[in-house]
């Protein structure tokens, strides 16, 4: 399908087609890092991580109903204001229900499975109950929806660079979290040796309920991010939640590093195979090959070495 | 329909009728019954054990409000409800008020079925408004032939169906996609067309459909790319920039659900112009913009039967009717309207034959004509589909579409096109 073009051409759509692969392992890390810290860091498999994004993205969506009625001047930032929010409502929610219901189903990984599947449908219903079935147009500045002229012929997305940047950051924070400061030495104390860091001092129950609030804040984030790119409706977290799970689990459940090697990797493989082949014949290709690479190495991509 | 017959009335739905009847004790000596006088008799326009009674005839609305498809099956239910509002209003049908029971079909196909089945067997509705996705439909057909039922079917649809318990008042694919691809190569001056998709099967057989108006019936036009995406499939700037690579004149969309959120976007941010880069969608009504957002896609055409913005004098009396029920904000799409026509086009059916009876109500479809249609005119054909005219529209930052065109004629419904299979 390359023949007949000229090679300015070609230049110009390798160009931005690396660009698209960027941008998709962005959002892939974006959505996947969330899940990755609560299933990797407690073990919990949280069916209800599309909701906890979609919930950033109806934050999105009342912060910009908002400031449009009320301070319009200050549209042109909003967001910024949003993605924080986001983070702390999808955080808090994700607090109250690690203290009602996750906290009590730890020794009983399948019930978390379900519990969290219900959750997902109950926040659905709850979503839908309160902005309609429909789905809601985030309005966004106009800055934020342009393209930048490169050349004549390469533009590269300012969305996409939003959500590369958004990503950088929380993926920065997130290591130093965990493999940097106090706390995360506390968190990973827990998930290595429960009984242990309990013996030492450290209140495990706490540190769960944090990490489970840092995971769904960061699906917040991401959400709120995704209204640059994506749909909100109730049910728009089922969009992104096959995704999500195939890169936590191709990366090896326990490491964020093979979360962020496995996000390239699908991302690579699938923009590039979107671009030669069908959509969905590029999905199932991709498919296939993540099939067949964790039948070689059941435990994905990386792996920690774990006393259990 | 014969054991049907035989049946007694379930025990239920005479304490109703009880019921209603000492309801309406107190009304009998105040109003003069100069609207019964004229109903004929229960047992004369109701053979078959249908839900009806001297004032009241029951029909069904099925159509999901929970899950993935209640986005856009609401609309549906709120036109069907305005439709019997106001004929009942102008009182009834053959001199019977309009009541309706509502079932969810929840987005889920067998759910659809048992649902269909209660609302035949166990209510024994007239008629039922419903289903939207081809899936549904396919799920209750069977059941609706079975127990003999009338579906009124909204959505436009792929075609490849006829069936005697159903009219289509959508328009099935010839109709929505010819007279488009027409327009756009004369008025465009189009030779060559991308088609896009969401993997199933009303975009698949639509595309294809109009692959083989661009090969076979217009002359120097050609295919230049073809691509799906599963449903719900959320990353375009691939396909986007294999698009720029292409350049064709003409991009044919016809994606659905949240994936069309993500397109348009996607679209403007990677800087296509739609005012520049010409494209034409079939799937995308003033419902889907809602959530689209007015301002990623202005500019782009979409071909279908009905826009909100249709000015006639019934579309003038329906917007604000629509409205004034339902709330300033709601929006009208094609399929709204659609479905508007259902509850019209039995009533009218239902006059004509004089009956309720499912067999002399399908008997009677072909032919009769709704002057009152808020897209103009329509009339049923012999294949139970909707002669209709086909329209384009070009959607406008605020969300709304301007009408640039609309066929002279009505398109001829032609479920199963020779030559575009």
């Amino acid at each position: 399908m390359l023949m007949g073009y000229s090679l300015a051409d070609l230049g110009a759509i390798f160009a931005m087609q690396g660009f698209a692969g960027l941008v998709l392992f962005s959002v892939f890390v974006l959505m996947a890092l969330g899940l990755a810290v609560i299933f990797g860091q407690m073990g919990v498999i949280n069916m209800a991580h599309g909701e906890f994004m979609i919930l950033g993205a109806y934050v999105t969506f009342l912060i910009s109903k908002l400031f449009a009625a009320f301070l319009p001047g200050a549209f042109a930032i909003y967001f910024f204001l949003a993605i924080v929010l986001a983070f702390i409502v999808a955080g808090a929610l994700g607090m109250a229900i690690e203290w009602l219901l996750i906290r009590h189903l730890y020794r009983r990984p399948l019930d978390t499975l379900l519990a969290t599947w219900g959750l997902s449908l109950i926040l659905q219903q709850v979503y839908r109950s309160i902005f309609g079935a429909r789905e809601v147009g985030v309005e966004l500045p106009n800055w934020m929806m342009g393209s930048l002229h490169m050349t004549e012929s390469i533009e590269i997305p300012i969305n996409g660079l939003i959500v590369m940047a958004i990503t950088t950051l929380i993926t920065a924070a997130v290591y130093y979290l965990i493999f940097r400061a106090p706390w995360g030495r506390q968190v990973r104390a827990v998930m290595q040796n429960r009984a242990m860091a309990g013996a030492v001092g450290i209140d495990a129950g706490r540190v769960d309920r944090l990490t489970f609030a840092l995971g769904c804040g960061i699906a917040g984030v991401a959400g709120s991010a995704f209204t640059m790119i994506g749909s909100t409706s109730p049910t728009a977290g089922q969009l992104y939640i096959v995704d999500t799970f195939l890169v936590v689990v191709f990366g090896g459940a326990q490491s964020l590093i093979g979360t962020i090697a496995s996000a390239f990797t699908i991302s690579q493989a699938r923009s590039t195979m979107e671009f030669f082949l069908s959509g969905s014949m590029a999905q199932v290709v991709v498919l296939l090959l993540v099939v067949g690479i964790l039948m070689l190495r059941p435990q994905g991509l990386f792996v920690l070495k774990l006393r259990r | 329909m014969s054991d049907h017959e035989s049946q007694p009335p379930p025990p239920a739905a005479t304490r109703r009728r009880l019921l209603q009847g000492m309801a309406a004790l107190p009304a009998l000596g105040l109003l003069p019954r100069a609207a019964r006088a004229d109903a004929p008799p229960t047992a004369a326009v109701n053979t078959t054990g249908l839900a009806v009674t001297d004032d009241t005839v029951t029909v069904g609305i099925l159509h999901s409000v929970t899950g993935t498809m209640a986005i856009s099956e609401t609309g549906s239910v709120e036109a069907e409800k305005l439709a019997i509002e106001q004929i009942n209003a102008q009182g009834g049908v053959l001199g019977r008020k309009i009541k309706f029971i509502q079932e969810d079909g929840a987005s889920d196909w067998p759910t659809f079925a048992e649902k269909a089945r209660k609302l035949l067997v166990q209510d024994k509705c007239a008629a039922v408004f419903g289903c939207w996705t081809s899936a549904s439909r396919k799920a209750v057909l069977p059941v609706f032939e079975q127990y003999n039922g009338m579906l009124y079917y909204p959505t436009f649809y792929e075609g490849l169906e006829q069936s005697k318990n159903v009219i289509y008042t959508g328009q099935e694919a010839t109709q929505q996609i010819l007279a488009g691809l027409d327009w756009v190569t004369k008025e465009k001056g189009a030779k060559t067309f991308y088609l896009l998709g969401s993997d199933y099967i009303w975009p698949r057989t639509s595309n294809k459909i109009a692959r083989k108006h661009i090969e076979n019936h217009m002359k120097g036009t050609r295919v230049v790319g073809e691509d799906y995406f599963p449903l719900g499939h959320t990353q375009f700037n691939s396909v986007i920039n294999k698009m720029k690579l292409v350049k064709p004149d003409v991009i044919y969309a016809i994606i659905v659900g949240g994936s069309n959120v993500a397109f348009y976007k996607q679209l403007k941010a990677a800087g296509v112009d739609l005012n520049k880069q010409t494209l034409m969608t079939i799937s995308v009504t003033e419902d889907e913009i809602l959530g689209i957002g007015g301002e990623n896609i202005a500019g782009a055409y979409a071909c279908m039967k009905y826009f909100q913005s249709l000015k006639n004098p019934n579309n003038e009396k329906f917007v604000p009717a629509f409205k004034k029920m339902w709330g300033e904000q709601s929006v009208i799409g094609d399929v709204t309207q659609a479905a508007y026509l259902g509850p019209w086009l039995w009533l009218l059916t239902a006059q004509k034959a004089n009956s309720f009876d499912i067999d002399k109500i399908a008997a009677a479809s072909p032919g009769v004509e709704f002057k009152g249609a808020p897209e103009g005119y329509v009339r049923i054909h012999e294949n139970h589909h909707l002669w209709s005219r086909t329209r384009v529209g070009r959607a406008r930052a605020d969300g709304q579409y301007d009408v640039i065109y609309e066929t002279a004629d009505l398109m001829e419904p032609n479920p199963f096109p020779v030559g575009y299979q």
